[in-house]
C-alpha cells in the first residue's frame, strides 16, 4: 500500500492522490505531451475555424435605405437613437454643436459599452473605460478602443435623414 | 538540528497544557492549538498525556482524505490539511489510530499538529518541545535520550491488526518493543452483549 514504491500491487488512486508532497505538483512526461498535443491540436482546430469563417464571410453588397429622421426636428448638439441595418445594431445620430449631422454605431470597439454624445466637448465618449471618439469621424481620441467607430453614412432628402451605408475601419 | 527525533513521554506529563498554549501562539493559526492534552482515564486518575501528530509512515488520515488535503513532506512530517482542499468531512478524525486530527467548526477545517516544520526544518525545536517544562514533550538527538531516559523510546505500533509505524517516538518500559492495543477493549459493545450501549435514563426500557 506504500505508494512511494510504484510497484503494481499500488492501486490507482494512490497513485494519482499520492500522499506524498513531492508528488503532488509532479507531472510525467506522458500527461505534459498529452496535454500540448491536445491544446496545439485545440489551437489549430479554433484558427482553420476563425479561417473558414472568414473564407466564406461575404460582404454585403446592398445596404437598405432606412430613413432614421428629420433633419428639423432635431435641435444641435442632441441626439436621435436607431438600428441600423439590423435590428440588433444599435446606432446614434448626433447633430454636432455646429449643426452637422453625423451618425455611428453606438457599440464602443472596446467592449461593446454604449457610447454617448458630450454636447459640451463635441465627442462621444464610452464611460465604461472613458474612451472617447471624434463626433466628426469616430477617430479614438483617447482610451482603451483599438479603432474608430463604424460610421454610418447619411443622404438627407429634402428634410428627411436616410441611413445607406456603414463604413468600418479595420484596427489602427 | 538535523538527525534530531520528537519524544512523547506520558509518564513525564503534568497536565499543565503549557504545549497548548504555546501552540495556539503560532501565527499561522493564532488562537487555535493543533495538540491537546488528553486525561487517560478521567474518573479514576489525574493522569495526562499530551497528544501530538504521531506523523506515522503510512498517514491513515491522508490515505483517507477525499479531498486530496493531507500531505506528507520529505521530511516524513503529515501536514495539516491544505485550506483550499479541505472540506472538513471529519474522515481522517476517525481514521487516525491515535485521535490526533480535530475539525475546526469555524473555518471548516481540519487542523493538526504539523510538528512545526517552519521550525524544525531550519533547526528550531517545536514550540511545544519548547516549553514542556517537564520535556515530556521532547526534541533532541536518539543517542542523548537513550543516555538519560530510563523508558525506551519505540515507534511501532499495533492496533489489533493493523501495523503502524510513526516518525514521533512515544517513551514505553523497555519491556515494551511495540505498544500493542487491543482495539476491542475500545469499542462500544453493541445492543445484543451484555453492557447495553442504549442509554435509558428515563427507565421506557
Amino acid at each position: 500500500m506504500n505508494p512511494k514504491d510504484g510497484s503494481s500491487t499500488t492501486p490507482v488512486w494512490a497513485e494519482e492522490f499520492s500522499v506524498h508532497a513531492s508528488e503532488d505538483a509532479y507531472v510525467q512526461r506522458r500527461q505534459f505531451t498529452k496535454f500540448l498535443v491536445l491544446t496545439s491540436f485545440g489551437m489549430v482546430a479554433g484558427n482553420g475555424w476563425i479561417w473558414l469563417k472568414a473564407l466564406t464571410a461575404k460582404e454585403r453588397s446592398a445596404w437598405p435605405q432606412v430613413v432614421i429622421g428629420r433633419a428639423s426636428e432635431i435641435q444641435a448638439g442632441t441626439v436621435r437613437f436607431f438600428s441600423y441595418p439590423e435590428e440588433t445594431d444599435p446606432c446614434i445620430l448626433v447633430r454636432r454643436t455646429n449643426g452637422e449631422f453625423t451618425a455611428f454605431s453606438q457599440k464602443c470597439t472596446h467592449l461593446s459599452c454604449a457610447v454617448y454624445y458630450a454636447a459640451e466637448r463635441d465627442r462621444l465618449e464610452c464611460p465604461c473605460h472613458e474612451g472617447y471618439f471624434s463626433a466628426a469621424n469616430g477617430q479614438v481620441l483617447q482610451g482603451p478602443p483599438p479603432r474608430q467607430l463604424p460610421q454610418v453614412t447619411l443622404e438627407q432628402r429634402g428634410d428627411d435623414l436616410v441611413a445607406v451605408g456603414v463604413t468600418t475601419h479595420a484596427s489602427e | 538540528m538535523h538527525g534530531y527525533e520528537f519524544y512523547v513521554d506520558p509518564s513525564r506529563c503534568i497536565g499543565c497544557g503549557a504545549c497548548m498554549a504555546a501552540c495556539a501562539e503560532c501565527d499561522t493559526h493564532r488562537g487555535a492549538s493543533m495538540i491537546h492534552v488528553d486525561f487517560i482515564d478521567r474518573p479514576n486518575s489525574i493522569a495526562t498525556t499530551p497528544m501530538v501528530c504521531m506523523h506515522c509512515v503510512e498517514p491513515t488520515c491522508a490515505l483517507v482524505c477525499p479531498a486530496d488535503a493531507i500531505k506528507q513532506g520529505e521530511d516524513g512530517v503529515v501536514r495539516s490539511a491544505l485550506k483550499p482542499r479541505c472540506i472538513a468531512c471529519n474522515n481522517c478524525v476517525l481514521a487516525c489510530p491515535f485521535g490526533i486530527p480535530t475539525v475546526h467548526i469555524g473555518p471548516d477545517l481540519m487542523m493538526k499538529c504539523d510538528m512545526c516544520y517552519d521550525r524544525t526544518s531550519v533547526g528550531l525545536r517545536p514550540m511545544c518541545a519548547t516549553v514542556c517544562p517537564s520535556q515530556a514533550l521532547t526534541y533532541g538527538p536518539p543517542d542523548v535520550i537513550a543516555r538519560q531516559r530510563l523508558a525506551r523510546a519505540t515507534d511501532d505500533f499495533r492496533f489489533g491488526n493493523e501495523h503502524v509505524k510513526t516518525k514521533v517516538f512515544m517513551m514505553a518500559p523497555e519491556s515494551a518493543p511495540v505498544i500493542a492495543v487491543n482495539v476491542e477493549d475500545y469499542m462500544e459493545k453493541g445492543p445484543d452483549e451484555s453492557e447495553g450501549w442504549i442509554l435509558d435514563d428515563a427507565g421506557l426500557g
